[in-house]
């Protein structure tokens, strides 16, 4: 196999498995920011708790990596009930600034929570043997971990898409997304609608923050310094878009990769101007309403 | 339109006559941080570097309330035009041996200026997570360029050791910071002075009419766009005076003054302080770089936790920040004596 075919499968390979960690754990700001316009900068900081949780369970209570996870997903979004209903709701028609900075202010509180629990050192996680090790497909061997979750990402893609597209409770959530007014007066109760949606994506966030451990090691600075991906992911994809986010998910994740592969000093460049480029062309992302 | 003729409303429109002739003058607790700045050169000649470090913020907190206090515009980018103003002098005096402060300034301000010009342009024709993700993304981009050139901008190592010319030719920088802190001082009173008349000028007017209203301006046929674009050219040149000026007293520069952190950084001070009220600045610069002073050698932890802490309890309690307190506190006391305010 010629060596530019190779490289081409390892970035693609690679870029697919970041990218179901880039959806995995945006998906629910785009539909909490699509639902109540609300900006939520804290949610990295839900990502890194779930990723902390993940490393208390597996390395102090000697828990399997698996039900970790769940663990971590479900406690998260339990937790971030009690945020929403205390804090956010009550910022919900302040302006774009007092989000921004309400959250900002919660994130550099869990960042040094975080720090003073945990250490600024970036901790990892024991996988389990069946994580571990590489899958050969002849030509090229890939990382188990990595196709593992490219396997879970496909299966939440497959769950979520089923209950956005197929359930009553997601056709709920599309009109609500789609006019609020309209949804209210037709007796959605787009508040208790909109706490659920908020504790799945928290949840979610939590699962993609335990998944990246192993991927990037998960120290403090998690909370902003993948906060900014996850924003460009919604931003691109646009608002409370289930295929926006996942289409952006998709090109951020592997053209991020491909300028790591081919040319490594460039950095982030790409990605940002990809950003920049797209939103120049359409403000409202991929898939969301002008 | 006939005039009223009750003359309770007649009244009324006099004092609203007498407040929009007279709100533009100086009032005497406008010297009061001025004085301090002064008093802290007597008071305190061993913390000078520190002192002018705080100045240099406080031009950057300055800049930043053009466009968020007065005309509304919320950006994550700021520091790019911090940025560019620090790396034209480091540059400058790196690579060409431009070594010369004050014409160093203006080429700051002309670089960031264009900078703030061209992204403007392009940028403002957006509201919202667009224009908060397109600001963010254009400074780290600014970030990640540096570097990719870091043979020629020395990249995250910086610029380090520059040397400038004495001021005027004349004044040698010391050890202890002296010139840098009058010189900081100076550059910070002209530019306020300038910012000053900006505001309360009918351009002034029409950024507080966007801020409040946007689609009142369009209606009544207010170039919004050109207002937004000229403002944010200008607050990003004197953002690039306030990072040219970091480079200088600091003598050295890395690609950090383009981070998040930077922008974020200068606007928590924004909001801490007020925004919108010029002073505001003033306050908030000096109150957090204080505060982050004392408390990072604590502890850097608790001070984190405590800037988050803060932030979170202005939003909730103190939409108006520390200048809004006061002026609620003022508020409160005048309705007590029973006098209108």
């Amino acid at each position: 196999m010629p060596q530019f075919a190779i490289i081409a499968v390892s970035i693609l390979f690679d870029g697919l498995a970041y990218a179901m960690f880039l959806f995995i754990t945006s998906v629910g700001l785009s539909v909490t920011m699509g639902l109540m316009g609300f900006v939520n900068l804290a949610h990295g900081a839900f990502a890194m708790a779930g990723g902390y949780i993940v490393v208390s369970l597996t390395r102090d209570l000697g828990i399997g990596f698996a039900p970790s996870l769940a663990i971590a997903a479900v406690s998260v979004g339990a937790v971030s009930v009690v945020f929403e209903r205390g804090l956010y709701r009550r910022l919900y028609k302040a302006t774009d600034l007092e989000q921004v900075l309400l959250t900002i202010g919660l994130a550099f509180m869990a960042i040094a929570t975080a720090t003073y629990l945990y250490g600024p050192i970036p901790k990892s996680v024991p996988l389990p043997p069946w994580l571990q090790g590489d899958i050969s497909l002849g030509f090229r061997a890939f990382p188990t971990y990595r196709a593992f979750l490219i396997v879970l990402g496909l299966v939440l893609i497959s769950v979520l898409w089923y209950g956005f597209e197929k359930t009553n409770i997601g056709a709920k959530i599309r009109a609500a997304v789609d006019n609020r007014r309209m949804a209210e007066s037709v007796g959605i109760n787009v508040d208790l609608l909109f706490t659920l949606t908020f504790a799945l994506g928290s949840g979610l966030a939590a699962l993609g923050g335990g998944l990246a451990i192993q991927l990037f090691g998960l120290s403090p600075s998690f909370a902003v310094l993948y906060l900014v991906l996850f924003l460009i992911v919604v931003a691109v994809g646009g608002l409370g878009s289930l295929k926006g986010t996942l289409l952006a998910a998709l090109v951020i994740g592997i053209i991020d990769t491909g300028g790591k592969y081919l040319y490594a000093e460039a950095g982030g460049f790409f990605i940002y101007a990809i950003t920049v480029i797209v939103l120049l062309i359409k403000p409202a992302g991929f898939y969301g309403r002008e | 339109m006939t005039p009223p003729r009750d003359p309770a409303a007649m009244a009324a429109r006099d004092r609203a006559a007498e407040y929009l002739v007279s709100r533009h003058r100086y009032r005497w607790a406008e010297a009061l941080p001025w004085l301090a700045c002064i008093a802290v050169f007597f008071l305190f000649p061993d913390r000078l570097t520190f002192g002018s470090q705080v100045l240099v913020m406080v031009l950057f907190a300055l800049s930043l309330d053009l466009i968020l206090g007065y005309a509304g515009i919320v950006t994550l980018g700021h520091a790019a035009f911090f940025g560019i103003g620090a790396y034209t002098v480091g540059l400058g005096a790196a690579k060409l041996g431009w070594t010369e402060p004050i014409s160093g300034l203006f080429a700051a301000f002309v670089l960031a200026s264009l900078g703030g010009f061209i992204s403007g342009w392009f940028l403002l024709r957006y509201r919202g997570l667009t224009l908060l993700m397109l600001t963010l993304a254009t400074a780290i981009m600014l970030q990640e360029a540096g570097n990719l050139g870091s043979e020629f901008t020395g990249g995250y190592d910086g610029l380090p050791g520059l040397v400038f010319d004495p001021l005027l030719g004349r004044f040698e920088y010391d050890l202890y910071g002296h010139t840098n802190y009058i010189y900081a001082l100076v550059v910070l009173a002209v530019v306020f002075y300038f910012v000053r008349r900006i505001v309360y000028s009918p351009f002034g007017q029409a950024l507080t009419g966007i801020r409040e209203n946007v689609r009142r301006m369009h209606a009544i046929g207010s170039p919004v766009h050109w207002r937004l674009v000229t403002v944010y050219t200008i607050a990003a040149g004197i953002a690039g005076i306030a990072g040219a000026l970091f480079t200088q007293t600091n003598a050295y520069v890395t690609l950090t003054v383009f981070e998040f952190e930077n922008s974020a950084k200068v606007m928590v001070m924004l909001i801490l302080g007020g925004t919108g009220r010029l002073y505001g600045a003033f306050l908030g610069a000096a109150v957090y770089m204080i505060m982050e002073d004392y408390f990072s050698k604590l502890s850097p932890t608790f001070w984190q936790f405590g800037i988050g802490l803060l932030l979170v309890l202005a939003v909730l309690f103190a939409r108006r920040g520390v200048l809004g307190l006061f002026e609620q506190a003022g508020e409160y006391f005048a309705k007590k004596k029973g006098t209108k305010p």
